[in-house]
């Protein structure tokens, strides 16, 4: 800073406790709510401090079926939702590097082409082609299996980019120096050019991960056997259950846990991650 | 490009770029075409029988009331969420570019929201504001007044804007305090030493300077208020009520999947397609042009 004004620090401090606790106070109510019994989260004003009912109602939101008839345990879409995510996450990143390798360190016919096939993905989010993508994965038979939740989603534009930039940055007498060893295509890929983004990779897994754990829309039209819901998904469930009998402990705890991995994971790297962020997507 | 130095060619690039290529072109380029060829054709709801009607399903939406509201609807709704998402991120990261002491902590503390899941913001806060039960239902009836977002379209929308935005600020706001903290200090120093104050060097050197992320984040947040906030709407108010808060791609879900009107789910598919290439090209093209200090 370059004036030492106590009076504009402490204002600048008052306004950003103001901001966290605007972002903070939703999540603070969650867990709030998800610690009460249900009679209490009937009673008008709604509580604004933690009960005591928070593993009791936790044990039942991992254990037990509580969106209505059939349902399947918030434990159990938890699951799905987690091999979802590193499903994606893992393989976004593998397909991406070996396809930057090969349209880095190779010529061959079409690499243009092919990266501008690449390119293009990146313009059509799921969102926007949704009905024709549905039919295909219904023509494949992948509906309601794991295949069907991930691989749709797999391919990579922005992994790709991020990728060949970096490979881009590698010095050539890396890949002299390999091959004067001796070592072929495969063993440079894995011996030099993995080591040297592992950085970039962890942060990159960072927001996949988030980003295939927060998926709502595909998993809505992907999957109809409620084995295979994921929890994201599941709230919707919830809260339609809720029009009739609001357990909003229960409403609660859920939302709760389906932000909780996701939020580890952003806070655990947090650093990584917003190199990540602010480098890659720019 | 392509490195000077590389390896001698084979089939191995071949394979190697393979997984990706094989699934853009199946989940992607085929469908996109698909949907494409669709909008094109006139369809009944069990697949039956179709009639190739060229571009009657384009006309029939843009004559079409519904979509018309839609589509000036979701424009408000994304400047919205834009605006105050932006707004309220780029306040705070001036606010923390100018402390010294627990920059960490703040940033810990205000990039939760992004973890979030849309559709589980949209659980928070349709809590929050439950016409019964909800905290801020209660507060506002100690004023006096009365909130049902199930019942009053403003209210539905005042609603979704806020659960986006919310989601929204923790995203903008890493990308400002980059931006804020790439700017050489020198430049702060000597507008100080010119008698700048606070407020005035935010506006003359700072805002200037961040433009570029500025307007990167403009188009970043209108696409995710076009796209990615289908979860928030979905859970929320399902479009209701009355279609107060149905935006484009919920039209799309809805008249596609519930509908069954499939013609015209593919034609509004394209209509999108056409905005989401419209902005990333505009976002490449201003990436490319940096600001020179």
């Amino acid at each position: 800073m370059i004036e030492n004004r106590p009076i504009t620090t402490f204002i600048s401090h008052l306004f950003l406790i103001l901001g966290v606790l605007l972002v903070a106070f939703p999540i603070w109510i969650t867990f709030v709510a998800a610690s009460h019994d249900a009679v209490r989260m009937t009673q008008i004003p709604l509580p604004l401090l933690p009960g005591d009912q928070f593993f009791i109602n936790l044990k039942m939101t991992l254990t037990q079926s509580i969106g209505g008839a059939g349902s399947i345990p918030t434990g159990m879409m938890m699951m799905n939702s987690l091999i979802m995510a590193m499903v994606i996450a893992v393989g976004k990143i593998s397909i991406s590097l070996l396809s930057a390798f090969a349209i880095v360190y190779f010529r061959f016919p079409f690499r243009m082409f092919f990266f501008w096939m690449i390119f293009i993905t990146l313009m059509l989010p799921v969102e926007v082609r949704i009905l024709p993508t549905f039919e295909v994965v219904a023509n494949l038979n992948m509906l309601n299996s794991y295949w069907g939740l991930t691989i749709p989603l797999i391919a990579s534009a922005t992994a790709t980019f991020m990728f060949r930039q970096i490979f881009l940055t590698i010095p050539d007498e890396m890949l002299e120096a390999a091959r004067m060893d001796g070592a072929g295509p495969m063993r440079f890929f894995w011996d030099i050019l993995i080591p040297l983004s592992r950085t970039n990779i962890a942060a990159l897994f960072v927001i996949l991960f988030i980003y295939g754990w927060n998926q709502y829309l595909w998993p809505l039209l992907i999957t109809t056997e409620k084995e295979m819901f994921t929890i994201v998904m599941g709230i919707k469930q919830l809260l339609e259950t809720a029009e009739q009998a609001p357990e909003w402990h229960l409403i609660m705890m859920s939302s709760l846990l389906a932000m909780i991995p996701p939020i580890i994971v952003v806070l655990s790297m947090q650093k990584l991650f917003v190199k990540g962020l602010t480098e890659t997507e720019k | 490009m392509l490195k000077k130095v590389h390896f001698s060619p084979s089939a191995l690039p071949f394979l190697l770029v393979a997984p990706q290529i094989i699934i853009t072109i199946v989940f992607f380029i085929l469908p996109a075409s698909q949907a494409f060829y669709q909008s094109f054709l006139l369809e009944d709801a069990w697949g039956i029988s179709s009639e190739f009607v060229w571009f009657e399903n384009f006309i029939y939406i843009f004559s079409d009331e519904n979509y018309l509201n839609t589509f000036i609807r979701t424009i408000f709704f994304s400047f919205t969420v834009a605006f105050l998402a932006m707004s309220i991120a780029l306040f705070l990261a001036s606010m923390v570019d100018r402390i010294i002491k627990g920059v960490t902590v703040y940033q810990t503390l205000l990039i939760w929201p992004y973890a979030v899941a849309p559709a589980v913001a949209g659980a928070l806060w349709v809590f929050m504001f439950d016409p019964t039960l909800g905290i801020f239902t209660y507060v506002l009836n100690f004023f006096g007044y009365e909130w049902n977002h199930k019942l009053n379209g403003g209210e539905a929308m005042t609603l979704v804007v806020l659960a986006s935005t919310w989601k929204q600020i923790a995203y903008n706001f890493l990308f400002f305090v980059a931006a804020i903290h790439s700017i050489p200090k020198s430049l702060i120093e000597a507008s100080s030493i010119d008698g700048a104050g606070p407020v005035k060097r935010f506006w003359t050197i700072i805002f200037p300077l961040i433009t570029p992320t500025a307007f990167f984040l403009l188009v970043v947040n209108i696409v995710y208020a076009f796209f990615e906030t289908f979860g928030v709407i979905h859970t929320m108010t399902s479009g209701g009520p009355y279609k107060a808060t149905e935006i484009l791609v919920y039209k799309v879900f809805y008249d596609g999947f519930v509908g069954l009107d499939l013609g015209s789910s593919a034609a509004q598919s394209v209509i999108l397609m056409a905005i989401v290439i419209v902005l990333t090209v505009i976002q490449f093209r201003y990436i490319e042009r940096k600001v020179e200090y």
